[in-house]
């Protein structure tokens, strides 16, 4: 963000009764033009408020759905709002073991954002090296590089992750695993479009005649200066990572049935639907789609906050 | 035209191949067939006549040569389970996933391009605002879960569409069809639409936008200059221009929307190649694994040849020599 970006008045400057008024950084700036939008805002909050649900499971959840024995087998397949044996309402229902739904979801809460959030930083990691490598090294490497990205990115994300989880297995870290594969393409093609920008700059030329070494042009002064497109997709590719891995557990691919996410909560539901047992399958849904939407939200709106060419 | 063709061949020969190693060797890599496929109590003479009948006993490499040069005669294996050539198993169900394909695709253009031409002429109104916030919802849901509540309302509910299976079926040219009678294409609403979803969306978006680009260029202008109806400058002269992107976008589709069929054959019980590959993991039956992966790449190859030539058949300022 170069000077001339800044919107007029918005220069720092002191106040008449004296006192400092701390002066604009790009920070606060992308601070207070990110509040200016309600339904991002709405997405910031409900999102936040998800993942203190998922990390406060076990301290607010009514019943610890891995504890057989809080659970009842006769009070399996309630339906919402019904008192069980236990003493305690099931505000969701119960599903065919008995257990408590509301539990359940915040339980499947912890691992589906866990598996999302945890494999878009592994494959953030992995893409973003990779893009800025290729950019800045330029010819084969760049070549060789493009060439996995362009490969990766002609398939389809559940094929691939399909074909990866056939070969190796049920299992979270697998799911982790086959998710990072599909989805470091998408980092390393955003980096490496900006980045091939960025190094034609004065300030890496700059830093080159300065000697410093390649790793630390690379990583202190043009990674910083990618960092506005990786966030956006990295925003977006957590939603979508979290709607894999449910589609994945759906298909009986994914998560193993002892640490059930959203995904696999809904396909547990999935043969009592017919019988009009809705709820078992309804309201992980629910949960689902309000975390992937608030992510949605936040993510559409940092995409014109961060994009300089929305700016003028 | 025909060195680029020959590249692009060649190309897609060699990505083939590669895939066909990565699979073979990939699913290799799971747990032995043997635990799954020969029953517990079969003694050790039985294991061993099952592993030679099965070639399992051979090194990798010569299961994989031996793979190689029967999957160039068009024989990619026996299923375990159901013994019975995988190519050929893959093939019988392949005509429902292409109908569901096929149906999603059109339900798609049909829906999504008169919202989108709405959407984009009209950006101000209320009802524009209402389609570009559904498509978002469409990116959003997970396809699975919107099937389940399709299910739920259409089919338990309200009682107005079976919920599995594929129906009645007609058989033209030694295929069975479903779109061909009443009770099939009953069947075929609801999953096609689970699975149009998506690109419901996508078509609302692409077709907005290109309305929008086209709508300020020079030639619009002239054509209304001219005075031309509006109905002949959207029509064709705006229309014509934003069909390129749509096109290349839903042909590229396709084949991602065959793939991610898995999850609504899987969802409604339609008996196409998805639900049997999710079938196959489950068993490991590998055979068909590999076989299903090969065509889907086939596929793939294919499919993204044949948006490049239409491509530059449809816009002529694409020079596919230049490439």
């Amino acid at each position: 963000m170069s000077a001339s970006s800044l919107p007029q008045g918005g220069l720092p400057t002191a106040s008449v009764t004296g006192a400092p008024i701390k002066a604009e950084t790009p920070f606060r700036r992308f601070v207070s033009e990110f509040f200016e939008s309600k339904s991002a805002v709405v997405g910031l909050v409900v999102f936040v408020l998800a993942v203190t649900i998922a990390l406060l499971a076990p301290f607010i959840a009514p019943q610890n759905p891995y504890d057989l024995a809080q659970l009842d087998i006769m009070d399996g397949r309630l339906e919402p709002g019904t008192v069980g044996g236990a003493g305690f309402t099931y505000w969701l229902g119960t599903d065919d073991q008995g257990r408590d739904m509301l539990s359940g979801i915040m339980y499947g809460l912890r691992i589906s954002l866990a598996v999302g959030a945890g494999s878009a930083i592994v494959a953030c990691l992995v893409g973003a090296s990779l893009g800025l490598l290729a950019a800045y090294a330029g010819g084969k490497t760049d070549t060789v590089i493009m060439r996995l990205v362009d490969l990766q990115l002609s398939f389809p994300s559940i094929l691939a992750a399909l074909m990866i989880l056939a070969f190796l297995g049920k299992g979270i870290m697998n799911v982790v695993l086959a998710l990072v594969i599909v989805e470091w393409a998408y980092y390393a093609r955003t980096v490496r479009g900006t980045a091939l920008v960025e190094r034609r700059r004065e300030y890496i030329e700059a830093a080159q005649c300065l000697a410093l070494p390649t790793w630390r042009v690379i990583f202190r002064h043009l990674l910083p200066n990618c960092l506005p497109p990786l966030i956006v997709v990295g925003t977006m590719q957590v939603a979508r990572a979290i709607a894999l891995e449910a589609t994945l557990s759906f298909l009986g691919l994914g998560v193993p049935i002892t640490e059930p996410s959203l995904g696999l909560l809904i396909s547990n539901g999935y043969e009592y639907m017919l019988s009009g047992k809705y709820w078992i399958s309804f309201y992980p849904g629910i949960a689902l789609l309000v975390t992937i939407v608030s992510i949605n939200l936040v993510g559409d709106h940092l995409r014109d906050v961060l994009n300089p060419r929305l700016k003028k | 035209m025909s060195l680029y063709l020959a590249r692009r061949l060649l190309q897609a020969a060699l990505v083939m191949l590669a895939m066909s190693l990565i699979v073979f060797v990939g699913v290799y890599a799971i747990c032995d067939p043997v635990e799954i496929l020969i029953s517990p109590d079969a003694d050790q003479m039985e294991r061993e006549r099952a592993i030679k009948a099965l070639g399992l006993d051979l090194p990798l490499w010569m299961q994989y040569l031996s793979f190689l040069g029967n999957a160039l005669r068009g024989d990619l294996g026996r299923s375990f389970v159901f013994n019975e050539p995988a190519l050929q198993l893959i093939l019988q169900r392949m005509p429902a996933t292409l109908e569901l394909a096929l149906g999603a695709t059109i339900m798609a253009l049909v829906i999504g391009i008169p919202l989108g031409l709405y959407a984009g002429l009209k950006p101000k109104s209320f009802l524009s605002k209402t389609i570009m916030t559904g498509s978002i919802l469409g990116f959003s849901l997970p396809t699975f879960w919107v099937g389940l509540m399709m299910i739920m309302v259409f089919a338990v509910q309200l009682g107005w569409l079976p919920s599995t299976g594929r129906g009645q079926t007609v058989e033209v040219l030694g295929l069975r069809w479903s779109f061909l009678t009443r009770d099939g294409l009953a069947h075929l609403a609801m999953p096609a639409l689970n699975l149009a979803l998506f690109k419901i969306s996508l078509v609302i978006r692409l077709t907005r936008a290109g309305v929008r680009e086209t709508m300020l260029m020079d030639f619009v202008k002239f054509a209304r200059a001219k005075g031309l109806t509006n109905q002949r400058v959207i029509f064709v002269h705006v229309f014509k221009n934003i069909m390129i992107p749509v096109v290349t976008v839903v042909g590229l589709e396709l084949g991602s929307t065959i793939a991610f069929s898995v999850v609504t054959e899987s969802v409604f019980a339609w008996p196409g190649m998805g639900k049997l590959i999710i079938d196959s993991i489950n068993v490991l039956d590998r055979p068909v694994i590999v076989a299903y992966l090969m065509i889907i790449v086939m596929m793939f190859i294919t499919i993204n040849l044949l948006v490049d030539l239409s491509y530059s058949a449809l816009d002529p300022r694409v020079r596919l020599e230049n490439k």
